[in-house]
């Protein structure tokens, strides 16, 4: 027993170190006072406020496109490089581009940020696109590096799929394309839904390499964020940052409700199975 | 060893017919990989209606020979025809020839229904014929009520039924089978041997069955080749296969076998007389072998083929009759297995039918005893 207390001690500090800081935000985002470390009596009127804040408003806004188109393009080409890397055999180099896909995961932010900086000065001077720097450029900067994300997911899935089920497809007469279509990729949509969601709240957070590519007027939720700082944060922040909290924590809740359900379906499947056969 | 083929021999076997043409005709064929070479130089003619086994261990090349067949493999040399056309820079998905996968390789986000029907749709079969056939071919492997069950919902035994029925529904003329009873238990695996040869029969596709397991080969085919380090070490019926190998390895390989070393003393047009240290009698079998007197051979003697007695047996010339003393008895029910430890310090292996019941057996451990064979037990080996 008192080795149990040992270890109910250690996992009560655990989690305080993970959670105390987060319940800390939320709490003060009901705070009454300005000063956000002052406690002056309990208010939702932060939440009224952020409602009519257009700037805070239209950078979570911003922050929310540029995440799911990067999060897109990244499954796209991220499935494409994992796929090449994955299925076609051995051919020249592939150990070489195994190790580069995952180099932009160990790259430090900002020197990504930096030299696709660079990237887009060069090429606004050589072929006038991108015209500034804003969304566009914020989108492309963000699934460079969310990709290579993707391409390691997807890759060790496929590594982990019978192959034997894309041959069988082919010996039944269907063509590679439609194999891809028809039973990779059905077989392979979670880890695709799975990478696609880590896209999207890599890129959500991003403030670095964010930083380096936006212009102005483009401005992302977590520059605004990081930013204001500087004057000071504002209750509101604490407001928007609960309210996001909250829309996360819910998304995660269903998932794993409905990720149990169907353990649970399986399971009981595979029990008739046995029984039945 | 007591396993018999299940099919009935048919009148002129088409493989000692000269009119007959092969359906599938390898020549040639080498498959390496790197430095390693899997299939080396590989010929073999297969009938339209045979069942053919490729029997051999692991690493032996009989599953890359039929991936070469199904095209997931191209030859390194050589050429493979199935019914008269070249394949070579054929894709898998326009060969007349089905497979039937070791995983089964049934596609997990479709039904039952809807695996089998993969391939017709893939044809461009109308809706209404798709759903008679799929019918049709879940009925004869018994699987009628349960097309709408994913495959995880399946046991083994229905998982490879399902996998049988989606390479059959498209009606090929060559199924090509690898390890198709391999994950099923000894049970059901009996029993599904026996399906697997009615349902060849009664659609009369060409079966080419690929497994390790010589009681398997052994009960279904009408013909084995045995491979061995991509190499056919020989091409026969399961009778011609067990009772006259040519080559050690083949002997060795399927079912059980003594090995007997001794030197050609007497060459006939009728018989053989070999003398063996190892036997401790002089070998006397009634066929002629193609070896000079003097020459070193082996010969094999199935350990069913040889008598136990107490008593010698009785107007004996001293030819294939040795003695020696029971050290071990291993009792399977059916019948026991002795092994004799004869005055030359070889162990022979003997297998006998329980007639009598254990308890009243006559022969036990430490007995001495005669171990005597017919002149048409033993087969003579070079290899």
């Amino acid at each position: 027993m008192k080795q149990m207390g040992k270890l109910a001690w250690a996992l009560w500090f655990g989690y305080a170190f993970l959670y105390v800081p987060i319940a800390l935000l939320i709490f003060y985002s009901f705070n009454e006072s300005r000063l956000v470390t002052v406690w002056g009596g309990f208010s939702t009127k932060w939440y009224a406020e952020l409602l009519q804040n257009d700037q805070l408003l239209g950078a979570a806004w911003l922050s929310l496109k540029v995440a799911a188109m990067s999060a897109t393009a990244s499954v796209v080409l991220g499935t494409v490089a994992g796929l090449a890397l994955a299925r076609f055999g051995r051919f020249r180099g592939r150990t070489l581009f195994g190790g580069m896909i995952t180099a932009p995961l160990v790259m430090p932010e900002v020197i990504t940020g930096l030299s696709l900086l660079l990237l887009f000065v060069a090429l606004e001077q050589a072929i006038g696109w991108p015209d500034g720097r804003g969304m566009t450029t914020i989108t492309i900067a963000h699934t460079t590096f969310t990709m290579a994300y993707v391409a390691v997911i997807i890759q060790s899935r496929l590594v982990s799929l019978d192959e034997s089920l894309e041959e069988a497809a082919m010996d039944l007469g269907a063509r590679p394309a439609k194999v891809f279509f028809v039973i990779t990729l059905p077989i392979i949509a979670p880890a695709i839904v799975s990478g696609w969601l880590l896209a999207f709240t890599l890129s959500l957070d991003d403030v670095v390499v964010a930083s380096f590519v936006s212009g102005p007027g483009s401005t992302t939720l977590p520059m605004v964020i990081f930013s204001s700082v500087k004057f000071g944060i504002s209750p509101q922040i604490n407001a928007l940052a609960t309210l996001m909290m909250v829309v996360v924590a819910t998304g995660i809740f269903i998932a794993s409700l409905v990720m149990a359900r169907q353990e649970r379906q399986r399971k009981r499947d595979e029990q008739m199975a046995v029984q039945g056969g | 060893m007591a396993v018999q083929p299940i099919r009935k021999p048919t009148r002129l076997e088409p493989w000692q017919d000269p009119g007959q043409k092969p359906y599938v005709r390898i020549e040639k064929v080498t498959k390496t990989f790197g430095d390693f070479v899997a299939v080396d130089e590989v010929s073999l003619s297969i009938y339209r209606g045979e069942f053919f086994a490729l029997l051999g261990g692991s690493g032996s090349g009989k599953t890359t020979l039929l991936r070469m067949l199904a095209g997931f493999e191209t030859p390194t040399e050589g050429k493979i025809f199935i019914d008269g056309v070249d394949m070579a820079g054929i894709p898998p998905y326009e060969r007349p020839v089905n497979m039937m996968f070791q995983s089964y390789a049934l596609f997990p986000h479709m039904s039952v229904e809807q695996n089998v029907a993969f391939g017709l749709k893939q044809d461009g079969v109308g809706k209404a014929e798709i759903k008679e056939r799929v019918g049709a071919i879940l009925d004869l492997v018994q699987l009628g009520q349960f097309g709408k069950r994913k495959p995880h919902q399946l046991s083994g035994g229905q998982r490879q039924r399902v996998a049988l029925a989606r390479s059959l529904v498209k009606r090929p003329k060559l199924l090509l089978l690898d390890e198709p009873l391999g994950a099923l238990d000894k049970r059901l695996r009996e029993r599904t041997q026996f399906e697997l040869v009615n349902i060849q029969e009664k659609l009369g596709v060409t079966f080419i069955v690929v497994t390790h397991d010589q009681e398997e080969a052994m009960t279904m085919s009408s013909r084995i080749a045995v491979m061995n380090h991509g190499v056919i070490a020989q091409t026969g019926t399961p009778t011609e296969i067990y009772e006259y190998p040519q080559s050690r390895f083949v002997a060795e390989f399927i079912g059980s076998v003594n090995m007997f070393e001794g030197r050609v003393v007497e060459d006939q047009a009728d018989h053989v007389l070999i003398r063996s240290e190892d036997a401790g009698c002089d070998l006397y079998i009634n066929h002629a072998v193609a070896v000079p007197a003097g020459a070193t051979v082996g010969v094999a003697v199935r350990p069913e083929k040889i008598a136990l007695s107490k008593e010698p047996p009785a107007n004996s010339d001293g030819r294939n009759v040795t003695s020696g003393i029971v050290r071990e008895i291993a009792y399977l029910g059916d019948v026991s297995i002795y092994l004799v430890e004869l005055k030359t310090g070889k162990t022979v292996r003997v297998t006998a039918p329980n007639v009598v019941r254990r308890t009243e057996m006559p022969i036990t451990w430490d007995d001495e005893v005669h171990l005597s064979w017919r002149p048409f037990a033993g087969v003579v080996l070079t290899q």
